[in-house]
């Protein structure tokens, strides 16, 4: 620490005497190395950090510290009767960041709009295959090539998206990192140089920080783009170091070398509140894990049975066993924090007693059955491994004999969806885009099966009500036929929802402004420190 | 003595095809590919995967593929990342100072206390001394180094705040790499403060991998050099009325130095997999830690050829180790 401060004070020292002043610098000690710096080609949320919500911006933006949409780098839009023809104002003079790299000649424009998308989905856009495998994987999987019918110029600063059917998320899934807005004078560029890869390791768009350099696996350097639309940012530079244990995370914030830390192990919270120079931010997630039966084999194709399996698993004890209490029992699919939540649900209750008669009452007995665990940790489980035997007990008890399961990670995912699948599932979800469909469509609507819905549950009920909330634009509508389908959910139970997690965040008591995302995506705009 | 190199060379060949079919194959026995892993939880649709599996080639026949690889490698090319889309050699180059760097540290701290430590506990054999000596010895090789990396970073970082918890150098210093080592790096920069700060970063991850080969080395010297010491020559030296300083420094000492040397070389290996760990631990961007994550991601180019790449490494090591032992032993040149 001493030793720390002294360089500190050393490099302030020779800064000043070199005549600049000295800049304020924000110290991230982020989980992992980014995949790359091209959001439309990765899913993970390191990636997104460091590229999605550092440098660039979208037409709408999620407000910070929330879900809602805000509007971005369109100022406004409008959307037509049929909900089928979404137009966007771009906002003026907005200015792409000058690098070592690259200087723009332009302002934003719909061109730079157009271009982001269509490279993305178009076969034959020259950028769509511009590094071997690019499989544009949120893009594809929110549905947009089928969904977009073509996306045209009105004129500069205003541009037309047509899709071929209503879509009530469409907005939301413009907040989300894939739908970043380039500039298309800088690929066209790098096009003309025959240097396209570059896209993906050195990004440049119009947000709150200029990408300056990265050392793989070291660090990330932004500094702050002054000609920002929002404003300069308070903070000069922004530094990811790249520290992928949690433990040395913490270390590393105690010692001030960092100012913000994501992800601290579960049992490191306590001691880092105890910290006095420290804050540990707190937010529910917006996720769920869940245990899902398969509901295409006997005798777990009846609900009355699936519901017996939920009374009997006391899921406080797994709360806290697995958390220390940082999570919330689960009874619907889709987390509290989310509009269209339906609080008046209730959840099976923890009664062994009653779910014993139930199964005798549904003619199962002496039943055995599989519940596989995940191996890996995640934020809504951090230890399936534990949960799965605390169910195993619980199950014991009213006469069903659990033999876990598990498989390495890529395998798990793999057969976990099979329809054939023997057993009940652990797994979860983490939200992209604060909309309900994308957690009850996504997880559980009848075209999932076989995919993302590892109950294999169909039900036409639900899945009516979900897909007639999708092409439904008032929201007041949507939230009724949301809490309609939660209702259908709990009475047929293809789930046991298990819970759904609390994230912390320590930061330096140095730091101020951080907020921290349901979204699971961590922002440097609007952040200051004092020196 | 060239011929000597020559026929130890040719022997290399094969040995490297073995590598790359082993290294090729290895990556594609685990379950799971990495278009899978990258879609996560996400279900990618089957036929999109098989479409990104076709444009990576990676649907092709297995033998087919490694015959690409092969006629790549031959040209110099070792691929590009699935998942970065950068170059496997280029990052490998990046990557490895680091690496060598560390390892290099170790080994000088590991050979620098260990042959002493050896020596004084073969010498003073018997005695409290030489139990110490080869009790921490024992308690070195069986500490895992997770844990006593992490010990020393809640000590000496935190408690003490003598050392800093992770990285290469300060995150204040900032300069691009021309040769990759930060020692020498930081002092071409010319930047104030900037080599000791590379110094202080490197301590205790140096500490924490020089620990095993360190009391492997001492263990190895201490019983290579008792059975020196019950050598004829070693008595007809001491009969002489040599020095004792003379007897064991130098008679004793240079032929007790064979084995050690070969443990030394074997070491090597030794190092690469516990900067494997101490990489992971120190946050130190090498390639230990670019091979473990790539192995998570079945990033099939990076595991390949990251292999084969430190396998020519420990094999041109394994080399010149030969090369040395020919010069201390003239006997096993023939």
């Amino acid at each position: 620490m001493k030793k720390f401060s002294t360089l500190v004070a050393a490099a302030t020292l020779a800064t000043l005497m070199s005549g600049t002043a000295w800049s304020k610098t924000l110290v991230y000690c982020s989980e992992a190395s980014p995949e790359g710096f091209d959001p439309g080609l990765y899913t993970g949320g390191q990636t997104f950090d460091a590229s999605s919500r550092t440098v660039y911006n979208r037409l709408v933006e999620f407000k910070h510290g929330g879900t809602e949409i805000e509007p971005g780098l369109a100022e406004s839009w409008q959307v037509s009767a049929d909900g089928t023809v979404y137009t966007f104002k771009l906002r003026k003079g907005v200015k792409f960041q000058t690098t070592d790299f690259f200087t723009p000649t332009r302002e934003l424009n719909a061109d730079d709009v157009i271009f982001s998308f269509e490279r993305q989905y178009k076969a034959d856009n020259a950028w769509n295959k511009y590094v071997a495998g690019a499989s544009w994987e949120y893009l594809t999987g929110m549905g947009f090539p089928e969904l977009i019918k073509s996306i045209d110029k009105v004129d500069d600063l205003t541009v037309k998206f047509v899709l071929n059917k209503p879509e009530a998320p469409f907005l939301a899934n413009l907040g989300m990192d894939f739908a970043s807005i380039m500039s298309k004078e800088y690929a066209d560029k790098l096009q003309a140089d025959g240097k396209m890869e570059l896209l993906n390791q050195q990004p440049l768009g119009t947000g709150p920080f200029a990408f300056v350099a990265y050392q793989p696996d070291a660090a990330i350097r932004y500094k702050a783009n002054p000609d920002y639309w929002h404003g300069k940012e308070k903070i000069d530079d922004l530094v990811f170091a790249i520290t992928t244990d949690a433990a040395v995370r913490a270390q590393k914030l105690k010692a001030g070398e960092c100012h913000v830390m994501p992800y601290p192990n579960a049992a490191d919270v306590d001691e880092l509140k105890k910290d006095p120079n420290l804050t540990v931010i707190e937010q529910e997630g917006l996720n769920v894990a869940y245990l899902a039966y398969n509901t295409t084999q006997a005798p777990f194709d009846k609900p009355e049975v699936r519901k017996a399996l939920n009374m009997a698993v006391n899921k406080q004890a797994i709360v806290d066993a697995v958390f220390q209490g940082a999570a919330k029992v689960a009874k619907n699919p889709i987390p509290p924090i989310m509009w269209g939540y339906n609080n008046a649900v209730e959840d099976d209750k923890y009664d062994p007693e009653a779910a014993k008669k139930m199964l005798t009452d549904a003619g199962v007995s002496g039943l055995k059955m599989k519940i596989w665990a995940m191996p890996v940790s995640r934020p809504y489980m951090l230890n399936a491994r534990r949960a799965a035997e605390l169910m195993q007990s619980d199950l014991a008890k009213i006469g069903v004999e659990v033999e876990i399961v598990s498989y390495e990670w890529a395998e798990y995912l793999k057969l976990s969806k099979e329809k054939t699948r023997d057993g009940a599932v652990i797994l979860g979800w983490t939200g992209d885009n604060g909309d309900p469909d994308n957690f009850l469509d996504t997880l559980l609507g009848c075209n999932a099966v076989g995919g993302n819905n590892r109950s294999q549950w169909c039900s036409k009920e639900f899945d009516d009500l979900v897909k007639k909330a999708k092409v439904t634009s008032d929201i007041a509508e949507r939230t009724k036929l949301y809490e309609q389908a939660q209702v259908v959910f709990k009475r047929e139970a293809p789930w046991n929802t298990i819970d759904h997690s609390v994230g912390f965040i320590p930061v330096s008591k140095k730091v101020t402004g951080f907020k921290m995302d349901p979204l699971g995506i961590h922002r440097f705009d609007g952040v200051d420190i004092e020196e | 003595m060239l011929r000597f190199i020559f026929g130890r060379l040719l022997v290399l060949i094969p040995t490297f095809i073995g590598v790359s079919i082993i290294a090729f194959a290895f990556i594609r026995l685990l379950p799971g590919d990495p278009v899978m892993l990258m879609s996560g939880e996400r279900v990618m649709a089957p036929e999109r995967h098989a479409q990104i599996m076709a444009e990576l080639g990676l649907d092709r026949p297995m033998y087919i593929q490694y015959f690409d690889y092969l006629v790549g490698l031959l040209q110099g090319d070792f691929g590009k990342s699935i998942i970065s889309k950068r170059s496997v050699l280029t990052d490998f180059l990046t990557l490895f100072p680091a690496t060598v760097e560390l390892s290099f540290c170790a080994i000088v701290l590991a050979v620098a206390l260990g042959i002493p430590a050896g020596m004084l506990a073969a010498v003073k054999r018997g005695t409290w001394l030489d139990q110490t000596i080869m009790g921490t010895a024992l308690v070195g090789y069986s500490m895992p180094i997770f844990w006593w990396g992490l010990l020393l970073i809640i000590f000496f970082s935190g408690y003490l705040g003598w050392t800093p918890v992770s990285g290469r150098i300060s995150l204040m210093y900032f300069f691009k790499p021309v040769t990759g080592f930060m020692l020498i790096d930081s002092l071409i920069s010319g930047q104030a403060g900037a080599f000791k700060s590379a110094v202080t970063y490197l301590i205790l991850p140096t500490i924490v991998l020089a620990t095993i080969p360190l009391a492997v080395i001492a263990r190895q010297t201490r019983s290579a050099m008792l059975e020196v010491l019950g050598e004829d020559y070693v008595r007809t030296a001491r009969s002489k009325g040599l020095s004792p300083f003379r007897v064991v420094g130098l008679h004793a000492l240079r032929n007790a130095m064979i084995p050690v040397i070969t443990t030394i070389g074997l070491q090597i290996g030794v190092l690469l997999a516990g900067a494997i760990l101490t990489e992971s631990i120190f946050s130190w961007p090498g390639i230990g830690k670019w091979m473990v994550d790539s192995v998570f991601k079945r990033d099939y180019a990076v595991v390949q050829g990251g292999l084969l790449l430190i396998a020519a490494v420990i094999m041109i090591v394994n080399l010149v180790v030969d090369v040395l032992y020919g010069l201390v032993n003239p006997r096993i040149r023939r």
